[in-house]
């Protein structure tokens, strides 16, 4: 198959970043252009002179991809092109930390954009650092698990529910252990006229620390445990939920596949951490009604 | 050269600096125009904004956007389209987009975007001097100061002919004083539309994100090839050199009015003594000027219209005869305790058979008013190094010595 995000990139085996990019083109189409913040995408995708992306696509900075989309789609439209698909596809920390006034203001002036996050819950590109997508007791580089921690103290940032406040018409999580329903998302966002938000939770299989054959695994299990729910909101209101009905695993399962939690099955008082991982867990199969 | 003007009393009106601009703009034909309100520029985006509301710039969207950041980001993708792009900004909102600054010129995008000078904070300070651009002259913009409104608003339309230039296409700060151009009425000649469809062709870029042919702009440059990305920017600011002069003479051409090229100047033939100087303290000069050739002191003016690229060959030949040149700066750079048009006007003669003498004197800051005797005073030290040498070589002129 001719796939528009090209092989022979430099990402890792496994790598979460080249999923995402690619089932988002598949989910496009031709008729679009793509812009990227600063991070592991648009470094592994673009090494001059070479490209991975058969669609036109740009690369400014970190912090301003989502002001980057708003000026070409004001352009297009300007210029009488706007059958043309505007798409941000970016990273956690370029997206949720030092893009979110970008994408607050984006969003809020109601561009006519699809912005997709893949989140990996840490700055990769730069080695693993914390970011605000990082979740409970996940060891980073800056945010090492220790004698006297357990690594990140805070939750994750809650994204889609701010860009719901944003009052955008479509927001969709995803994740890559569902790749059908990430497309299909991905093309209804697409297709929603207005700011629309994929969330797509992204497992690393550099940062995490897990073997670059278990990408899908691992994001299954995220969801499967229900530290990941998968729903569509529209208009603010939650349309759908992925049920997980029987499929629901303890979240021992998805945590010990990875690094960055050993710490909470080796160091003592373990335990109780993952007490308040699965507390975690439960509260999103209540909020969502994913049993 | 002197300014040659052929102003036809019928065709003026009495505008404010900011309406004049904002008009140029919206004759220049721009597609997107992306702006963050701050003092002193606001009454520029505010006419434009009603310009749009008006239906007056067709094909034209204006964003509103959250942040001067994002203001020149927008503009990013917008050029990077092929629209014709405006913004304009000041003081601390042009120092919050100085990343993007180094990013749109590395792009090589043809913006243009007015600078209403200010200084910049701290202390906080609305009014004028040119700190805040001059502080931005390592960023690749091509950097043009006018001396008045009719200046100002003409500098638009050469400046999209610059920046869009093929052997150019680099983005142009157009700089005009805030408050004292921005926000002063003058009786002006409103950019002739009919003239600027002949002096202005549209925009249509080489290179561009296009589906139908798609590129990768802004990728990953390594060690292999860095350098020679840098280089061709630097080429493009070499070639930028002969297109501001060419922008200027063909505006004469079209327009009949000129207000010099990379340079102007002013008594200068037989002048013992060069003041050197950008932006609307020009006016200032030029009086004073007159007032000391009256009694006979052989004082001239060289007016620097582009500080970026910095006309190295224009300021050589016109100060080489002088006997002393003095260079006025409404900016410092801390540690140096020099004005920036002194310290590169100084480069620009080292290693010359030049053998002028530069002297620099600091005036303006923060909006200081200049009168016509701060302008004398500096002459007196310019007299006195002809007489004995230089003492002071860079200063402030204007210090208020019981404040301290």
């Amino acid at each position: 198959m001719n796939f528009l995000f090209k092989s022979g990139h430099r990402g890792c085996a496994g790598c979460c970043d080249a999923m995402v990019a690619k089932f988002t083109l598949m989910a496009a189409g031709e008729n679009c252009i793509v812009v990227s913040p600063t991070g592991c995408l648009e470094v592994m995708t673009t090494p001059y002179p070479e490209s991975a992306w058969g669609v036109p696509w740009i690369h400014s900075l970190f912090e301003n991809a989502a002001s980057v989309a708003s000026g070409i789609e004001a352009a297009l439209k300007a210029m009488g092109k706007d059958d043309t698909k505007v798409v941000a596809i970016g990273g956690d920390g370029g997206t949720i930390d030092i893009g979110m006034r970008a994408i607050s203001g984006a969003f809020e002036r109601g561009h006519d954009i699809t912005y997709v996050c893949i989140d990996n819950e840490a700055y990769m590109n730069t080695g693993v650092q914390r970011s605000g997508a990082t979740p409970y007791d996940a060891s980073t580089t800056t945010s090492p698990a220790g004698a006297i921690s357990f690594g990140n103290k805070r939750p994750k940032k809650d994204m889609p529910a701010i860009m719901a406040a944003h009052g955008a018409p479509y927001i969709a999580t995803t994740s890559l252990g569902y790749p059908k329903d990430m497309i299909k998302k991905i093309k209804k966002a697409i297709d929603v006229e207005g700011p629309t938000y994929i969330h797509a939770h992204a497992p690393c299989t550099t940062g995490w620390g897990f073997d670059s054959s278990k990408t899908v695994e691992v994001a299954k299990l995220a969801v499967q445990t229900g530290l990941w729910p998968l729903y569509e909101m529209e208009n603010g209101e939650i349309t759908s939920v992925k049920k997980i009905g029987k499929q629901k695993k303890p979240v021992e399962d998805y945590l010990k596949m990875q690094r960055r939690f050993k710490h909470l099955f080796t160091k003592e008082g373990g335990d109780e951490e993952l007490k308040k991982i699965q507390a975690i867990a439960d509260e999103n199969i209540v909020k969502f009604g994913l049993e | 050269m002197a300014v040659i003007r052929d102003l036809n009393k019928d065709k003026m009106d009495v505008v404010e600096g900011s309406y004049a601009v904002a008009h140029s703009v919206k004759v220049c034909k721009p597609n997107v125009i992306s702006a963050y309100p701050i003092t002193p520029q606001t009454h520029i985006v505010e006419d434009l904004s009603q310009f749009i509301a008006d239906g007056e710039i067709p094909n034209c969207e204006y964003i509103n956007v959250e942040s001067e950041f994002s203001a020149l980001s927008a503009l990013v993708g917008s050029s990077a389209v092929g629209a014709r792009c405006y913004s304009a900004t000041t003081s601390q909102g042009l120092e919050l987009m100085h990343e993007v600054l180094f990013n749109v010129s590395g792009m090589r995008l043809p913006i243009v975007m007015t600078i209403a000078n200010r200084a910049v904070s701290a202390p906080i300070n609305i009014w004028n001097d040119q700190q805040d651009s001059i502080s931005q002259r390592d960023t690749g913009w091509i950097q043009l100061y006018a001396e008045d409104l009719q200046e100002a608003s003409d500098m638009h339309a050469q400046a999209y002919k610059i920046a869009e230039d093929k052997d150019v296409m680099l983005p142009v700060m157009a700089c005009m004083d805030g408050f004292i151009l921005s926000h002063v009425y003058e009786p002006l000649v409103l950019l002739e539309q009919d003239l600027v469809d002949e002096y202005l062709p549209p925009y249509e870029p080489e290179y561009k994100l296009d589906p139908k042919n798609p590129m990768t702009f802004g990728s990953f440059a390594d060690p292999e090839c860095y350098t020679e990305f840098r280089y061709l920017q630097q080429k493009a600011m070499d070639n930028a050199l002969g297109k501001v002069e060419e922008a200027a003479n063909d505006f004469y051409k079209t327009f009949g009015r000129y207000y010099g090229g990379l340079i102007d100047e002013y008594e200068t033939e037989d002048a013992e003594i060069i003041l050197m100087a950008m932006g609307s303290v020009i006016g200032t000069i030029k009086e004073t000027i007159d007032k000391l050739r009256a009694k006979g002191v052989k004082v001239g003016l060289l007016k620097v219209r582009a500080f970026r690229p910095f006309p190295v060959e224009a300021i050589r030949n016109a100060i080489k005869n002088a006997k002393v040149v003095v260079a006025i700066d409404k900016n410092i750079s801390l540690g140096l305790n020099e004005g920036a048009l002194f310290t590169e006007t100084k480069a620009s003669l080292y290693n010359t058979s030049i053998d002028v003498p530069v002297i620099g004197r600091m005036i303006g800051h923060g909006g200081r008013d200049i009168p016509l005797s701060t302008i004398e005073k500096i002459i007196d030290d310019a007299v006195n190094v002809m007489k004995s040498g230089i003492s002071v070589e860079s200063q402030y002129a204007d210090l208020k010595e019981e404040l301290l």
